[in-house]
C-alpha cells in the first residue's frame, strides 16, 4: 500500500480535487489572461455538484452497459448463443458508430430533456467496447482447461464462475476501462439537453463567448478521464492473475 | 474370470455419419493399467472419452463398477472417475493446493480433509509439500505440472483413472521419470488406469493390459507379451513392428523372470523390476556379461547373465 503513494494516480487525484474544490485559487491566472471576463470563474453551479452529477449519469451507463454487454458475451460464448454472436457484435456495433448527440436528439422527445437521455447515449455508445473485450475475454480461455474442468465433473455454471470469469476478467476490465474513459469525455454534451455535467461550463463559455469556462469545464473533464483510467489500471494490476 | 472394472459393450460413435468407434467391446480388469494403443483417429482417445460422457455414444452400453454411466448425471460420474490429459489443464489461476483440490471441494470436503489429502497426494508425487503447494503451474516444469496433473485426477480417490496421452509433451528424459512415477502409483493405489497413447513403447513399459485399436474396432487386447509374440493379423503385426521385436521382449520381461539366485554382489547390483533391456544396456555400458540383482530395499537376491537374457 505504501508503494501506492509513488503512483501518478495519487497526485493527478490530488490536483483534480484541489480543482474541483477550490478553482477560486487560479482567479488571479484567469484574471490576467481574460481580463474581459467577469466573473473570471463559472458560478452558476459548483464544480462538487458538476462532478456528482456526472459521476452519476457515467456510473448509472456503464454499470447498464457492463451487465448487458457481460451478459450478452456469456450468452454468445455459450453452446446455446452461439449463432447470436453476430447479431450481438452487429447491435453493438450500431451502438457504438451512431453518434451520440443525434442518440440525444432522437430521445429527447420521448426521454425529455435531463440526464435520462443522456444515460441511454451513454449506455448504448459504452456497449461495444465491453461486448467485444468480454467475448475476447472468455474465448481466450484455452479449450484444455474447459476439457480437464468438465473431465474433473465441474458444471457448466461452475466453469463459467470459477475458470472463465475469472480468467477473463482482466480483458474484460481492460474493455470497461475504454468504455468509461470514453463516457466521461462523451457525457459533457449531455449538457446540452439539460444534464448537469462538467460539460455545463464548457457550453456555457462557447454560449457566451467566455473562454475560461470552457478551460475550466475541459481541465476538470480530462482529469477526471486520466484519474479514472489511472484507477483501473491499479485494479488491473491487482486482478491480473499470476503469471 | 477377474472382476471387470470398465465394461464397453458394442459401443458405436459416428460423427457425420462417419463412423470413430465401431462395434466396440472391451472389458478392462479391477486393478489393471490398460493402454488403449492405436495410431492416430483409431479412435482411443474418443473411447476414452466416452467412459466419462465428454463424448456422447450412439449405440452400446457402458459400464463402470457395474453401473451403467447413462444411469447417473455426468458430473456426478465425472468426479468419480479422475481424468488426466496431455496439457494437464491446471488452472493457471490457482495453486497447486487449489487445483489439486477441485474435487475435493465439489464434493464438499471439509477444508482440514482437503488440506491432508493435497499433502498426501503431492508426497505421493514426490513434490515436496511444503515447497509446491502453494506456486502456481507456470512456476512448474512440464514434469511438476503432468505430476500435479495425475494428484489432481486421483485427488478425490477415484477408482478409475482416466489418461489421455499425459506425457506426450514432455522431453524423453522426463517421460520416462513420469512413467515410471505412473507405475509406482498404480501399484501404490491399486487404480484401474485407462492410458490412451500412440507410442508402442511406452504401452509395452506401462501395461498390464494392452487393447490395440485399428479404424474404430479393437484390433487385439492382451498382456504386452502376449501381444509381441502372437500379434492378431498383419496391423497389430506392422504398429508393433516386426523390426527390433527382439528388443521388444526384452523391453517387457523383467530381470526378477530370468536371474539365478546367488548371494555374491559385484559392482552396483540392478533392480529386480527393471527390464531385461535394462540389464542389457548396463551390462554393454558395464563391459560385464553379470550383473548382481537388487530388490527393492536394495539386498543382493541374484545374479543375471547375458546368456539368460537369450535363454
Amino acid at each position: 500500500m505504501r508503494g501506492l503513494w509513488k503512483t501518478p494516480v495519487v497526485w493527478v487525484g490530488l490536483l483534480f480535487v484541489v480543482l474541483l474544490f477550490d478553482m477560486q485559487a487560479l482567479r488571479p491566472l484567469f484574471a490576467a489572461w481574460f481580463p474581459a471576463v467577469q466573473p473570471e470563474i463559472f458560478g452558476r453551479a459548483r464544480f462538487v455538484d458538476l462532478f456528482l452529477s456526472h459521476l452519476g449519469l457515467v456510473a448509472e451507463a456503464s454499470a447498464a452497459a457492463t451487465l448487458i454487454s457481460v451478459t450478452l458475451a456469456i450468452f454468445v460464448t455459450r453452446p446455446v448463443g452461439r449463432d447470436f454472436r453476430t447479431i450481438a457484435n452487429m447491435l453493438a456495433t450500431i451502438g457504438q458508430t451512431f453518434p451520440p448527440a443525434a442518440v440525444l436528439a432522437l430521445a429527447v422527445p420521448m426521454l425529455g430533456f435531463g440526464t435520462r437521455p443522456t444515460v441511454v447515449a451513454l449506455f448504448l455508445y459504452g456497449l461495444l467496447p465491453i461486448l467485444e473485450n468480454a467475448i475476447a475475454g472468455l474465448e481466450g480461455v484455452p479449450d484444455a482447461l474447459l476439457e480437464a474442468g468438465r473431465g474433473m465433473g465441474l458444471s457448466s455454471w461452475q466453469l463459467l464462475r470459477d475458470v472463465e470469469l475469472p480468467l477473463a476478467a482482466p480483458v474484460i476490465l481492460a474493455g470497461i476501462r475504454v468504455s468509461v474513459t470514453i463516457g466521461i469525455g462523451t457525457a459533457t454534451i449531455g449538457s446540452t439537453v439539460g444534464a448537469l455535467t462538467f460539460g455545463t461550463p464548457i457550453f456555457d463559455g462557447l454560449a457566451g463567448n467566455k473562454l475560461p469556462y470552457v478551460l475550466q469545464g475541459a481541465v476538470l473533464v480530462a482529469l477526471f478521464a486520466i484519474v479514472t483510467d489511472l484507477l483501473f489500471a491499479v485494479l488491473a494490476r491487482r486482478l491480473q492473475p499470476p503469471g | 474370470m477377474t472382476q471387470l472394472m470398465i465394461e464397453i459393450e458394442r459401443v458405436g460413435k459416428a460423427y457425420d455419419g462417419r463412423p470413430i468407434v465401431t462395434d466396440l467391446t472391451l472389458g478392462i480388469p479391477k486393478g489393471a493399467l490398460c493402454v488403449l494403443l492405436g495410431p492416430s483417429g483409431c479412435g482411443k482417445s474418443t473411447t476414452l472419452r466416452m467412459i466419462n460422457r465428454l463424448v456422447p455414444f450412439d449405440s452400446g452400453t457402458i459400464r463402470v463398477g457395474g453401473e451403467d454411466v447413462l444411469s447417473v448425471p455426468p458430473e456426478a460420474l465425472r468426479r468419480r472417475i479422475g481424468y488426466a490429459i496431455q496439457s494437464t489443464g491446471l488452472f493457471p489461476h490457482w495453486r497447486v493446493e487449489d487445483n489439486i483440490a477441485t474435487v475435493p471441494r465439489l464434493n464438499g470436503w471439509s477444508a482440514e480433509r482437503v488440506r491432508d489429502r493435497v499433502t498426501e497426494l503431492l508426497v505421493l508425487l514426490r513434490l515436496d509439500p511444503e515447497i509446491y503447494r502453494r506456486k502456481y503451474p507456470h512456476q512448474l516444469s512440464g514434469g511438476e505440472q503432468q505430476r500435479v496433473g495425475v494428484a489432481r485426477a486421483l485427488a478425490a480417490d477415484p477408482d478409475v483413472l482416466l489418461m489421455d496421452e499425459p506425457f506426450a509433451a514432455v522431453d524423453p528424459i522426463t517421460r520416462d521419470a513420469l512413467q515410471s512415477e505412473l507405475i509406482r502409483v498404480h501399484r501404490a493405489t491399486g487404480k484401474t488406469i485407462v492410458f490412451v497413447t500412440h507410442d508402442i513403447e511406452e504401452a509395452l513399459r506401462l501395461a498390464t493390459v494392452i487393447a490395440i485399436m485399428d479404424r474404430g474396432r479393437l484390433a487385439q487386447i492382451g498382456a504386452p507379451l502376449d501381444i509381441i509374440e502372437h500379434p492378431a493379423g498383419d496391423f497389430v503385426r506392422d504398429f508393433v513392428g516386426v523390426q527390433g521385436i527382439g528388443l521388444k521382449l526384452l523391453s517387457v520381461r523383467r530381470v526378477a523372470d530370468r536371474m539365478r539366485p546367488a548371494d555374491n554382489s559385484d559392482g552396483a547390483p540392478i533392480a529386480a523390476d527393471a527390464t531385461l533391456a535394462d540389464a542389457l544396456a548396463e551390462m554393454v555400458s558395464r563391459r560385464a556379461d553379470r550383473l548382481s540383482v537388487a530388490d527393492g530395499k536394495g539386498a543382493t537376491i541374484g545374479v543375471i547373465a547375458l546368456a539368460d537374457l537369450v535363454r
